[in-house]
């Protein structure tokens, strides 16, 4: 069976790519977009934290013998954890600066982690095996879909949507919609804005580590699996606009999927078809496609 | 009241600035004579250059961009690939990838500048990456191996630069030719409509400033000189590769320019001096340059973040 003259097999593989890939953008993305609302900085170390995440899974299973449903626990937790330690010691002192200081900062802590894991583990990647729950798959009958696929779609979908219902739709995310816009009066209503400016930072680089496990089994293991992907994942944030997390979650879906579509019809354009449609955006709608133009 | 300002920016050097450059001329044209390495001081040229283009943009202009190195490489590519497979002679490959570069930066530019801040950050650096895939597969620049061995040819057809004392004059004087044009623009009417529009946009426009045509010719500019660092550079090794359009690239010669001193004329000068001098002896080192670099980076933003010529203009209460 063909389709405009392509194999179904291929056309429907290089899909499911890229919506796998397509998960990774939204989780990403949707970090960045949490980070930016309240922080106002955006987050250059979030390449290096979703290699992190990956590197504790590594580690967990191969220093302690825990294997992939533990680091899917403990990663995010751990990187988290080091994360809020950098708001607080860092980023912090830098709230009342331009906000460019920020994004030099945390730039500079990304090369230190991932040099760091380059001098300690080289660059080639180290294989981190998907869990015994999770291996083979099913025959759909026009393609073969690999258990551990279909569950990196699934759950990144209901991380996503688990994310856009507590921060729309309760308490304790109307508190930080509300300090998004006018923190100096959210404070003066009691609530302690530094501490949760901290746990918001930390609960976006868990995002990150939490997508760096998932990443693990289906991309090898290595310090510059992030590096790359935090380039295109800034080019899915200037395309969808970082006012709407639903939009992020859309545009990094969307986009995971015409990039796949691009291998199929035009595999030259594959890695520059994001940056295109990007500037595309630019010049018809500015402010993003979910944005708005402050 | 604006034109006073405009008289004084006219005027514009001060004894200080002045001595200042004597001195960094001075060094330039002494160094080599007293045994410090040529090519290692072209480096260092070609870098300052660089960084003080960069430094237009950022310094006097506020825009921080993250993809600088899409200039350095495009010109390189250029010049290395005139010279060598079209025969170019210098002054004109030079000259064409000084054009390549302000294209790119006219291209670029028109994208970038719809949004400020932080999206312009991430906008400079998504459409380098972009450029840096496209030299990755086009088949011109050799992808991994890049253009090697490209002639230095002769300038004008009568110096002979295969050898370092006939390189060396070429790159002083293009660095310093590019040195006292930024100074100029700095000192110029349309430095000092670039400052205002940094400080405050709103004002600027306000005033009948068409802000984005300013912030449009700033950023062309600095392409444009970043391109004759580039184009020079690529002859002086006689090389052009990948490595000078990747965002490592980028993110270093902000490290330069925020080591030296944003918005200073100098401080991307020292900055330069100062990195590359550490690659040269962190060379054996490997990966640990990268941390080295990162550990800079996070001591200059949460510490020192005047840079050095900044901390020492602070100190004299002279800008420099």
């Amino acid at each position: 069976m063909e389709i405009f003259g392509i194999p179904t097999q291929a056309l429907f593989g290089q899909l499911l790519i890229g919506l796998i890939n397509g998960s990774f953008y939204a989780l990403l993305s949707l970090g960045l977009a949490v980070i930016f609302g309240l922080l106002n900085i955006i987050n250059f170390t979030h390449g290096a934290q979703y290699m992190m995440g990956a590197f504790v899974a590594y580690l967990l299973l191969n220093k302690l013998g825990l294997g992939y449903w533990w680091a899917l626990l403990f990663a995010p937790i751990a990187v988290g954890a080091t994360g809020m330690v950098i708001e607080r010691l860092m980023l912090s002192k830098l709230y009342k600066l331009d906000h460019l200081y920020g994004l030099l900062l945390t730039f500079g802590i990304a090369l230190i982690m991932e040099g760091l894991f380059r001098n300690e583990y080289g660059s080639s990647g180290l294989p981190y095996p998907a869990p015994s729950q999770l291996t083979g798959g099913q025959n759909l009958g026009f393609m073969f879909l690999p258990n551990y696929r279909a569950w990196v779609i699934v759950a990144s979908l209901i991380v996503c949507l688990g994310t856009w219902y507590a921060i729309e739709r309760t308490r304790l995310g109307a508190y930080l919609r509300a300090a998004t816009e006018n923190p100096q009066l959210v404070q003066a209503f009691g609530i302690n804005v530094p501490r949760m400016i901290t746990l918001t930072y930390g609960f976006g680089v868990a995002l990150a580590a939490f997508a760096g496990v998932m990443a693990a089994p289906i991309y090898q293991v290595s310090p510059q699996m992030g590096a790359n992907l935090i380039i295109v994942v800034f080019a899915v944030v200037v395309i969808g606009g970082m006012g709407s997390i639903l939009g992020s979650v859309v545009t990094g879906f969307g986009l995971g999927l015409i990039e796949g579509l691009t291998k199929v019809f035009y595999p030259e354009a594959s890695n520059t078809v994001i940056f295109v449609i990007m500037a595309i955006v630019l010049l018809i709608k500015p402010a993003g496609l979910f944005g708005t133009q402050k | 009241m604006a034109s006073d300002t405009y008289a004084a920016a006219a005027k514009g050097v001060s004894r200080h600035q002045a001595i200042a450059f004597a001195l960094m001329l001075a060094f330039f044209v002494i160094a080599p004579v007293a045994g410090l390495y040529p090519v290692f001081l072209m480096k260092v040229m070609c870098f300052a250059l660089f960084a003080c283009a960069f430094n237009l943009l950022i310094g006097f202009g506020g825009l921080l961009s993250f993809g600088h190195a899409m200039f350095l490489g495009t010109a390189g590519y250029a010049s290395a690939h005139a010279a060598k497979v079209w025969g170019f002679p210098p002054e004109l490959a030079i000259l064409f990838a000084t054009a390549c570069a302000a294209l790119l930066g006219l291209v670029t530019g028109l994208l970038a500048i719809r949004r400020q801040g932080i999206y312009f950050a991430m906008i400079t650096l998504a459409l380098a990456q972009m450029v840096y895939f496209f030299y990755l597969q086009a088949p011109f620049t050799g992808g991994e191996d890049g253009i090697q061995a490209v002639q230095r040819g002769k300038l004008f057809g009568l110096v002979e630069l295969g050898t370092a004392a006939g390189m060396y004059p070429l790159v002083l004087a293009v660095f310093i030719g590019g040195f006292l044009l930024i100074w100029r623009i700095v000192h110029s009417p349309f430095g000092q409509v670039l400052k205002a529009i940094r400080e405050n946009e709103a004002r600027a426009t306000s005033l009948g400033y068409d802000t984005d045509r300013y912030k449009l010719v700033a950023y062309v500019l600095s392409a444009t000189l970043s391109g004759l660092a580039g184009g020079t550079k690529a002859l002086v090794f006689q090389l052009a590769s990948l490595t000078d359009v990747y965002w490592t690239m980028s993110g270093e010669v902000v490290l330069m320019t925020l080591v030296g001193g944003l918005g200073t004329l100098f401080g991307p000068v020292v900055g330069a001096a100062i990195i590359i001098s550490m690659q040269n002896y962190l060379a054996q080192i490997g990966a640990w340059v990268t941390v080295v670099q990162g550990a800079i980076f996070v001591v200059c933003v949460m510490a020192f973040r005047r840079g050095v010529v900044g901390e020492i203009a602070h100190w004299m209460k002279k800008p420099l």
